[in-house]
């Protein structure tokens, strides 16, 4: 292990990935894991966009109790489509499409993934994917909500539900390959000396969100392919009148969706204990629990797609055996937050952007995470179910978790990505913003969910205005909060201070190399001696209280 | 809409505070936790900030006690609030026997109600205090939800067959009914009230509105217009077909030595698709009724049956000694089973 600062900064590198290679050509044809990372960076943040506009009008339509504002086909549409592209197009690939693709290989110490032909494709596919979504938005909208629910997708909505399933259906596609490209580059790229559990928890997060990728969203494309052929063909797979059971879509769909949350929490998990750890200094407490807690996630979350039907009568005993497995998918995430708390613990914390969105993290999860307890619980979900409650609580989870996680990465790894340094005030003024906004947002629609107030509803009782104007005003300041940061990253890449190669003296591979990266990541490729977050020599090691003396070491 | 306690809702069911209760203490653990978190975050994040740039503290070394601490501990706590959530979740799901029953057909978008003494209601029920009530409940399209938040309780509504929720209210008043699954373009509009009334209250209502038709006696109707009566008896007594009286609630032996406990949803299904289940000794020889018979006529006939006297006896339904010959007019009785097929 070298002391960190031994670092020289070198000068802005002459040749890097960015400027290796000219013209539009070499982006469209690239494959540098790298430069297909901002050509997904730059996809997902159009969708977000997109998805964010859907926001903003659902929550203008809710500023008053009338539905007043859309006609009520439109704002159906509107929830629908918001779901549609900021679950599939935006959250999915989020970070293992961007963060993912570009660390992953620098992290273990590779010159690119497996494959990198299959890199550009699944890039390829996901755009495929965007524009047939893209067209049936622009040729009438679809109206179902996210989840597709039968009958009424397939026999009574008039929208373009094939089309903006055919669009899911190729994204999926994207996911799978993706997947399969992380977990074969983890097991067989990995330097000399890189063993499994000198891994930054980065690389273990992504490797479990990688096999629920390739194990789960096969079952979404079987899915969406028989709710087309029931939808064209009127076959009858669903559609009672046709001789289908209608339930049984809701357990296939939610046999993906459900594991689906955790594709998009757990890279943000990852990225969390790289913040926690890099910026106090400290090596994770607990680094195999947290390490196999993301597992646990992978596994147990296969498992407990049965918690969104509780209402639907199904059967009461297995709607006892689902509650279980969701208070036992609770335990490794709660591991996480007492490991990540715990490694604070005489540490040395920065209060850079990046640690902010990391703390903001930390709170904001825990409260989604408890909130989903209510919710496992049985009695509590049948009051809860389907209320705004469930807004809450998911957008706790995927907002306040994967967006914060998301946000925080990009924070932190953009001098590597870009060679450029963000605005640092502007970073931490955004970040307070957006937490700010977050829970003014989402705290009152608890608060409406528990006083009844049903979910997709265009017009509502005039007793819940106070908690839509609270969460209206709050999404306001939001959307403020995420013009910053997409304002002045943008500023940064032409006027930001120029990056060191490790301007915040850390020990991980993506630092031990240029800024921005040259094509093959590194000129030598290195040989691994020191654990993840070694930021002092292992003899040093403390152990606390009356607790240990247990090493970290398996 | 808001009860005493603020930011909880109305409480006018038995489920009521039983829902509240754990839902205050999830509120509270929840509390707890994020208050916990959140301050050791603070004070350490103020306590251990970074004094000097280049200083670098001291690992530490994990702790298996302290990782088993805080595995054991949540799992525990979990499973207090799994072990509640289930024994409330199970008495509102079980219906009771003893029960008032009423049926409900779901359409987009309203919801009819009827009265098993033959009162019909759109969009609004009234209800007595301190009766069971269960509602035995189908949809002519998609997925409803029945949903009254002042109850704390909900069931989805679901096509082809039949679902139940039951409930006791405690306090007379007006409450929300509300549609909890997106069911299409006027889904918040799909929207009505509970009427909780004292018994007397109730009863008086109920006899101001006399003149319609017992469903069963609608059923009985039914039964003999749609030709049941040729091969199942006038009175269910059987023939061709098997016995339907005294059917309710009894084993039915099946073809294949199976046998089934014959409810709604059971006598439902011999009516829609009679070839899915076969009672031993008979054959497959009845014809569907799909599409001949709408929801509503279904519940009708659901009521009949299950109105027949057990037994030998072929005495006449209870329901039939209404004066009433003519089947009432139901909304959707006349309209066609169509369905808008894109």
């Amino acid at each position: 292990m070298q002391p960190i600062e031994s670092f020289e900064t070198p000068r802005p590198p002459k040749v890097n990935y960015i400027n290796a290679q000219y013209g539009l050509k070499s982006w469209l044809l690239t494959k540098d894991h790298k430069r297909i990372a901002l050509l997904y960076l730059g996809s997902i943040t159009f969708f977000f966009f997109i998805g964010g506009i859907y926001a903003m009008m659902i929550r203008l339509e809710l500023l008053t109790p009338q539905g007043d504002l859309l006609q009520s086909t439109t704002y159906n549409k509107v929830f629908t489509q918001h779901g549609i592209i900021m679950i599939f197009f935006f959250l999915i690939p989020s970070i293992p499409a961007t963060l993912g693709n570009f660390l992953i290989p620098m992290m273990i110490g590779a010159k690119d993934l497996a494959f990198p032909r299959i890199n550009l494709l699944s890039w390829y596919v996901y755009l495929l994917g965007g524009i047939v979504t893209i067209y049936a938005l622009l040729a009438g909208g679809v109206d179902t909500g996210w989840t597709f629910y039968t009958p009424f997708s397939t026999t009574f909505s008039n929208s373009y539900v094939v089309a903006a399933g055919l669009g899911i259906f190729i994204n999926g596609f994207s996911s799978i390959l993706t997947g399969l490209n992380f977990i074969v580059t983890i097991h067989t790229m990995r330097a000399p000396g890189m063993t499994w559990f000198r891994m930054p928890l980065f690389i273990w997060a992504h490797y479990a969100t990688s096999l629920i990728m390739i194990l789960g969203t096969p079952v979404i494309a079987i899915t969406i392919l028989l709710l087309a052929f029931e939808r064209v063909a009127r076959v009858g797979i669903f559609d009672p009148a046709l001789g289908g059971d209608p339930i049984l879509f809701q357990h296939l769909f939610w046999f993906y969706s459900h594991p689906a949350v955790y594709i998009m929490i757990l890279p943000s998990m990852g990225v969390i204990s790289e913040l926690i750890a890099n910026f106090s200094r400290k090596n994770i407490f607990g680094y195999s629990f947290v390490a196999f807690s993301s597992l646990a996630i992978a596994v147990f979350g296969f498992l407990v797609w049965g918690h969104h039907l509780f209402v639907t009568s199904q059967s009461v005993y297995a709607g006892m055996i689902f509650s279980f497995l969701s208070f036992a998918v609770a335990i490794p995430s709660a591991i996480k937050v007492f490991n990540w708390t715990a490694t604070l613990y005489k540490s040395s914390i920065s209060y850079d952007t990046p640690m902010l969105y990391a703390l903001g993290f930390i709170g904001l999860f825990t409260v989604g995470g408890m909130t989903g307890l209510f919710l496992a619980s049985l009695a509590v979900d049948v009051h809860l179910s389907d209320t705004y409650f469930v807004v809450a609580h998911f957008h706790y989870i995927m907002v306040g978790g994967a967006l914060m996680g998301y946000l925080g990465g990009l924070h932190y790894w953009w001098p590597k990505i870009t060679g450029r340094m963000y605005p640092e005030g502007w970073g931490r003024f955004s970040a307070l913003v957006i937490f700010v906004g977050f829970n003014l947002t989402f705290l009152p629609q608890f608060v409406a969910g528990y006083l009844g107030m049903p979910r997709r509803y265009h017009a509502y009782p005039p007793e819940f205005q106070v908690f839509n104007v609270l969460s209206t005003a709050g999404a306001s300041i939001l959307g403020f909060g995420m013009l910053i940061p997409a304002i002045y990253f943008v500023w940064s890449m032409r006027y930001g201070k120029h990056a060191e190669a490790n301007p915040w003296h850390l020990p991980g591979l993506e630092w031990r190399t240029q800024s921005p990266p040259p094509t093959e990541n590194f000129e030598v490729t290195p040989i691994v001696t020191w654990d993840a977050y070694e930021f002092a020599p292992r003899e040093e090691t403390e152990v606390i209280g009356k607790f240990g003396p247990e090493l970290e070491h398996i | 809409m808001q009860g005493w306690i603020p930011l909880v809702p109305d409480s006018a069911s038995t489920f009521s505070w039983k829902v509240d209760a754990l839902y205050f203490y999830l509120s509270g653990v929840t509390l707890f936790f994020a208050l916990l978190i959140s301050v050791v975050l603070i004070f350490f994040v103020i306590r251990y900030r970074r004094r000097t740039p280049y200083e670098i503290p001291r690992p530490i070394a994990g702790s298996h006690k302290l990782e088993t601490l805080w595995t054991i501990i949540p799992f525990i706590i979990a499973m207090t609030m799994f072990g509640w959530g289930a024994r409330i979740y199970f008495e509102q799901y079980k219906p009771p026997q003893n029960a008032m029953e009423i049926y409900v057909v779901a359409k987009q978008w309203m919801w009819k109600l009827q009265h098993a003494t033959g009162q019909r209601e759109i969009n609004e029920l009234h209800v007595p205090v301190g009766r069971k009530i269960k509602l035995i409940m189908t949809t002519e399209d998609v997925i409803h939800d029945f949903f009254i938040p002042a109850f704390r309780t909900k069931a989805d509504v679901v096509p082809g067959k039949y679902t139940t929720l039951w409930f006791e209210a405690t306090k007379p008043g007006t409450y929300h009914l509300f549609c909890a699954e997106y069911c299409g373009m006027n889904h918040s509009g799909m929207t009505g009230s509970v009427v909780v009334m004292e018994p007397r209250d109730f009863d008086n209502w109920l006899s101001g509105n006399t003149g319609s038709t017992t469903p069963a006696a609608a059923g009985q109707q039914l039964f003999q217009t749609l030709g049941c009566a040729s091969c199942h008896g006038a009175n269910g007594e059987g023939g061709r077909g098997p016995t339907l009286a005294g059917l309710f609630g009894r084993q039915t032996p099946l073809e294949g030595g199976q046998s089934i406990r014959a409810d709604e949803a059971y006598i439902r299904e011999s009516i829609i698709n009679p070839q899915a289940k076969i009672v031993a000794g008979f054959g497959p020889i009845m014809p569907t009724f799909q599409g001949q018979v709408t929801e509503d006529q279904l519940v009708q006939l659901v009521a009949f049956i299950k109105s027949l006297p057990g037994g030998t006896t072929t005495g006449t339904p209870n329901a039939s000694a209404s004066p009433a010959p003519t089947p009432a007019p139901s909304p959707s009785a006349s309209g066609s089973p169509t369905r808008n097929i894109k």
